[in-house]
Formats: structure tokens, C-alpha cells, sequence
């Protein structure tokens, strides 16, 4: 059964202007870029959970901040649920933030320290006018208590400095739950708490997810985590997405040479198994000068003359399977 | 019962005001000052023995039993005169702190989260500001709008309005990047709601220190105005006007009709100074070496 497209994201771009010095400037006329995202395009459907996943600094975090239009665009389209909210302003932007909610990396800065864990709840309902007085408060102790905080009585009246980790984290779910939103773009939400604790977190938002029939961009580094939870990959290098597909195929056959150092990475609890590490020569190269073609050619061994002069496009090689790479 | 009231009282008030360490004493002795002065401000017309503005005895005449710290050049009680001038020290004090105050914290919220032109122009007024010499500044501002106690407070609180203005500007700017700030943009906060409950709360933590250290300030300046005559008009008990007043006579060895009034003034000055250094150690303990 085909399920309907909650998300759709077509040649996305985002360029930040490089701070420069006054005689910077005046020495050189141009104004040089920081292309963190560079013409990505991705569809996510109701229900399931798309994995973004990279390295830091490829642009995942900008992706989940221009689809929940915290940043403008430089260039492109994001269409939710068939509308077109690339550029909406004003009362329609605060209308679509009811229904798109992001849940950030780091839970001890995104709670505002002179907020009561209740109040930070129930601020989203008091934005938006959906509840007040008595109705209010108890729409808040349900959602606390959903997402673990019990009792929330007792959690209602606390600073989030009185909290670990993981219960803010909790917090920050609540906060973006309690506006019933369609989709929720997670921004490596687990990747600075606790190990312990990850699990906990990643199923209560999978039960979440069953519960509202949510849709997730799950942004992430990490390719376990993110084959836990995806329904759908995509592997982001440089700003750009070089393959795309559903989470089996990614594990199964991966194509891209990106995509096989990653998977090689991860660690394999079998003492006996064979490693046959692929080891990326290099660093990250920077966003501000990308190498030519295909930004992946500098550290790809099997790189080819036609890889440092021509961009390659996403090409399906199987149903729902793309990748980006002149070798297929 | 009583015993248990007395051993509450202990436990839990003597312990709360008489605290241990070096820094809390400042707070307190410089908070008691101050308290003292204001009490004595509040209710000069019950501690005062004479009318502060009437000639109730012979001109200069030394401290006595009848006039405890002796009479000034126009046969005034000194005594009372210092009480009564507490009253023009506390209120122009409080006036142009407060006037200071919320013209600087609204400009600096405002200013530093509009940012852009707006801000570019603010900023560059109240740095203008800042770079003129306090005193002189105040001294053409009382001279232009004349004597008074709300002229006077004004002009006093054009010299600190910058320092709150630069202050919670500077605070902004950082705040308004954190990513509590963003989050409340995401669940569709508006600019007015992220300005006063995310950013605000954050940024009034960093005032009480400001404010003493202000006071302080303000106190010294009031003085040298009244001193200049810029102050308040003439017969208005007011200690830097008295120390002015009294000082023609130092060289005849007459020197209660301007030591007193000078000493309050050093008092006043001396417990929000004592109050704004402790509570910046106690509020900023990475100060602390």
C-alpha cells in the first residue's frame, strides 16, 4: 500500500554568507559561501521514519531547521502535505508550526533555564490558544506523564537545571508532542544523552509514533541508530544527498562507495567475522570551496577522470533505491 | 511551644542574616547602610528634633545637648538637616536609578534583538553618551533643565542609562542565538513573547549588581551637583549643598556644618558599593579568585 506524501523537499539549497572582516572585504570583492546544502531532494510519507544520516557539518541540521523554516532557504522547494510552505510568513508560518514540531540535539540548551518544566510545556497550548486554566494543566500532566516524566505533579514545578539529561530530553519531546504535530524532524535527539538511556528515548518516540501515526526525519550520525528506527535512508555527504532508499536496501546493497565506509564502520560483535574495513582517505573537505564533480571524488577510491569534472545525478538502480555516483 | 519558637527564630532567621563567609558580610553591612539611610529618610519628620528649614538657634554654634552636631551658618539644627537630607539623597537616588534603568533595559532589549539599523543607531547614541565624561555631562544637562528633583534625577539618569543599555544589549545578542530562543520560535512564539519570557528572565539575574554600583554613583553625583548648585533649590535640606555652604568656614576651624553632611554622603555611598560588590561575588562566583 502506497501511503501518502507528508513531506516532499525538491532541490533544497541553503547558503550562509561567509563572515568576513572589513579589509577582508576590501581586499576581495566577492562574497564567498558556506554551501551546507546543496540541491537535496527527498520525499517522507505519512507514518514512517526517514533516516538523514552524515557526518558532521553535512548539512544535516541545516536540512532540519530549513524544513521546519527556522532558516530561510537560499533556493528550492519544501512542500507539506501538497502546499508549498517554502516562504509562508506570518499567521500561515505560525498555522504550520502546529503541525511540524523538531526535537533538538542538545536538551541542556533548547529548555529556557527560567522556565518551569509545567509552563515550557504548556506554552506551545498558550501560543496557539488551544487550551487554558484547568483544561490546560491536565493536557500538560498527560503529556509529561506519557513521555515518562512521573509524577508529573511533581516534574510540573521543577527547573529544567533540576533535571539529567534524559528527562529534559523528555521535556523537549513533550514540548513538541503536546501540539499533536503531523511531523516531527528529530535532530540527533539521543546523541547527547546518556548511553543507558538512548534506548529509552528512541522507543518512546517510536511509540509515539505508532500511537499519532507521526511521521519522523530522524537526523542522525549514527547509521545503528538510524537502521533501528528508519523506514527510509538517506546518506548525506558534503550538502548532498549521494543515495537514498529504504533501510534494507541501504544494509543489503549499498551502492555509493560513501555509503560502504559507513556501514563498514559499524562494529560487528563477532570476533571471527573477517573485517574488510573500507578506510575514507582524508578529511572532510570544506563547504566553502567543495571540490569540483562529484564532491565525494578527493577521498573516493575508485574515482575515475569523469568523477572530478562531472556532478553526478541521483540515479535509480533498483525500485525506491537512488544514488548519486558515475560508477552505476 | 516557646522554646520551639525561640529555636525557630534561631535556626532559621539569625542563622539566614548573620552568614559565614568574608563576601556576605559586605551585603550586609552594606545593605544595613543603606536600610539605616532610608529608614531615616522615611521617617525624618518623627527623628528630627527641629524644623530642618527654620533658624531655631545662634549661627555656628557647636555641637551641644541642645543641638547635638551644632547649627549652621543661618542658625539651622545640622542634625536635622542631614536627616531631612536623606530624604533628597534616597529619592532622586531612587528616581534616577529607576529612570536609568527602564529606559536602559527596554532600548538594550529591544535594540539588541531587533538588531540591524535600528540597532546600529542606538548603539552608537548611547556609546556617545557613555564616552562623555559623567559629571560634566550631568553638569550641562541640571544646568539646561534647571533645578528640581525630577530635573536633577534626569539628569543623572542620562549618564546611566548607557550602562544598562550596553549591558542587556550585550546579553541579548547572545541569548537571542541560543537554541531555547529558537525552540520558541519553532512551537510559533511571537517576537514580543520570546523578548519578555525566554530572553528577559534571563537577563534580570545581571541587574541588582548594575543597579548598586549605580546607586553608588548616583549618590556622588547628586552631591557634586548640589555642591555646584545645580541641585535642588536653596532652602531644601540636601547634603551636598550644606557641605557646600559649610565649607566658607573650615578655615575659621568651624567644621561640623560641613563634616557631617560630607560623612553622610560617604555612608550612602560606601553601603551600595559594599552592597553591589558582594552581591556581583556572590551572583558571579567564576569572579571569585
Amino acid at each position: 500500500m502506497e501511503r501518502k506524501v507528508e513531506l516532499k523537499v525538491v532541490n533544497l539549497k541553503k547558503y550562509f554568507p561567509v563572515q568576513k572582516s572589513f579589509l577582508e572585504r576590501l581586499l576581495s570583492g566577492k562574497i564567498e559561501y558556506v554551501q551546507a546544502v546543496n540541491r537535496i531532494s527527498f520525499e517522507v510519507r505519512r507514518g514512517e521514519v526517514f533516516g538523514l544520516v552524515g557526518e558532521s557539518g553535512c548539512g544535516k541540521t541545516t536540512t532540519g531547521r530549513l524544513i521546519t523554516r527556522l532558516i530561510e532557504p537560499t533556493e528550492g522547494k519544501i512542500i507539506f502535505k501538497g502546499e508549498d510552505v517554502t516562504f509562508i510568513q506570518g499567521e500561515r508560518l505560525r498555522e504550520f508550526r502546529k503541525y511540524v514540531q523538531i526535537i533538538f540535539q542538545n536538551p541542556y540548551a533548547s529548555l529556557n533555564p527560567r522556565m518551569r518544566i509545567g509552563e515550557a510545556t504548556a506554552h506551545p497550548l498558550e501560543i496557539h490558544g488551544i487550551a487554558t486554566g484547568e483544561r490546560k494543566k491536565k493536557m500538560v500532566f498527560e503529556m509529561l506523564e506519557k513521555v515518562g516524566l512521573e509524577p508529573a505533579k511533581k516534574f510540573y514545578d521543577l527547573y529544567p537545571f533540576e533535571l539529567s539529561g534524559g528527562q529534559r530530553q523528555r521535556v523537549a519531546i513533550a514540548r513538541a508532542m503536546i501540539l499533536n504535530p503531523e511531523l516531527v524532524v528529530a535532530d540527533e535527539p539521543i546523541s547527547m544523552i546518556d548511553v543507558s538511556l538512548r534506548a529509552k528515548i528512541l522507543e518512546l518516540m517510536l511509540m509515539l509514533k505508532e500511537e499519532r501515526n507521526l511521521t519522523y526525519v530522524f537526523i542522525t550520525h549514527d547509521l545503528a541508530v538510524a537502521k533501528y528506527i528508519s523506514d527510509w535512508i538517506g546518506i548525506m555527504y558534503l550538502g548532498e544527498i549521494v543515495e537514498i532508499g529504504r533501510k534494507e536496501q541501504i544494509f543489503s546493497t549499498p551502492y555509493h562507495p560513501y555509503t560502504k565506509a559507513l556501514l563498514s564502520a559499524i562494529p560487528v560483535p563477532d570476533p571471527k567475522r573477517e573485517k574488510k574495513d573500507i578506510k575514507l582517505k582524508g578529511e572532510v573537505p570544506s563547504s566553502i570551496n567543495p571540490p569540483s564533480g562529484c564532491r565525494f571524488h578527493p577521498r573516493c577510491s575508485f574515482a575515475k577522470d569523469k568523477c572530478s569534472n562531472l556532478k553526478p545525478s541521483l540515479k535509480m538502480v533498483d525500485k525506491d533505491h537512488y544514488v548519486a555516483c558515475h560508477l552505476y | 511551644m516557646k522554646y520551639s519558637i525561640s529555636r525557630f527564630i534561631v535556626s532559621n532567621i539569625i542563622k539566614n542574616i548573620f552568614p559565614r563567609k568574608g563576601t556576605e558580610y559586605f551585603v550586609l553591612v552594606g545593605f544595613i547602610l543603606v536600610l539605616l539611610i532610608i529608614l531615616m529618610a522615611i521617617f525624618a519628620p518623627f527623628i528630627a528634633p527641629y524644623d530642618p528649614i527654620k533658624k531655631v538657634g545662634e549661627i555656628l554654634e557647636r555641637p551641644s545637648g541642645k543641638f547635638l552636631l551644632g547649627t549652621d551658618g543661618l542658625g539651622r539644627d545640622v542634625l536635622s538637616r542631614i536627616i531631612f537630607g536623606a530624604r533628597t539623597a534616597v529619592l532622586v537616588t531612587f528616581l534616577a536609578v529607576s529612570i536609568s534603568l527602564s529606559f536602559g533595559v527596554l532600548l538594550g532589549l529591544l535594540s539588541g534583538y531587533t538588531g540591524g539599523k535600528f540597532d546600529t543607531v542606538f548603539s552608537l547614541v548611547m556609546d556617545a553618551m557613555y564616552s562623555f565624561p559623567g559629571l560634566i555631562l550631568a553638569i550641562v544637562l541640571a544646568a539646561m533643565l534647571g533645578p528640581g528633583i525630577l530635573n536633577t534625577a534626569m539628569a543623572i539618569a542620562v549618564i546611566y542609562t548607557p550602562t544598562y543599555f550596553r549591558m542587556v544589549r550585550g546579553l541579548v545578542l547572545s541569548l537571542k542565538e541560543s537554541l531555547f530562543v529558537e525552540a520558541a520560535r519553532a512551537i510559533g512564539a511571537k517576537d514580543r513573547t520570546i523578548v519578555f519570557k525566554y530572553i528577559f528572565p534571563n537577563v534580570i539575574s545581571s541587574i541588582p549588581i548594575v543597579l548598586s554600583l549605580n546607586a553608588a554613583d548616583a549618590v556622588l553625583t547628586l552631591a557634586a551637583l548640589s555642591f555646584l548648585g545645580l541641585g535642588l533649590p536653596a532652602p531644601t535640606p540636601d547634603w551636598g549643598f550644606d557641605l557646600r555652604a559649610g565649607h566658607a568656614y573650615l578655615a575659621s576651624r568651624i567644621w561640623w556644618p560641613s563634616t557631617f553632611p560630607g560623612l553622610m554622603i560617604v555612608i550612602l555611598t560606601l553601603g551600595f558599593s559594599l552592597l553591589g560588590e558582594g552581591l556581583n561575588e556572590i551572583l558571579n562566583p567564576e569572579l571569585r579568585r
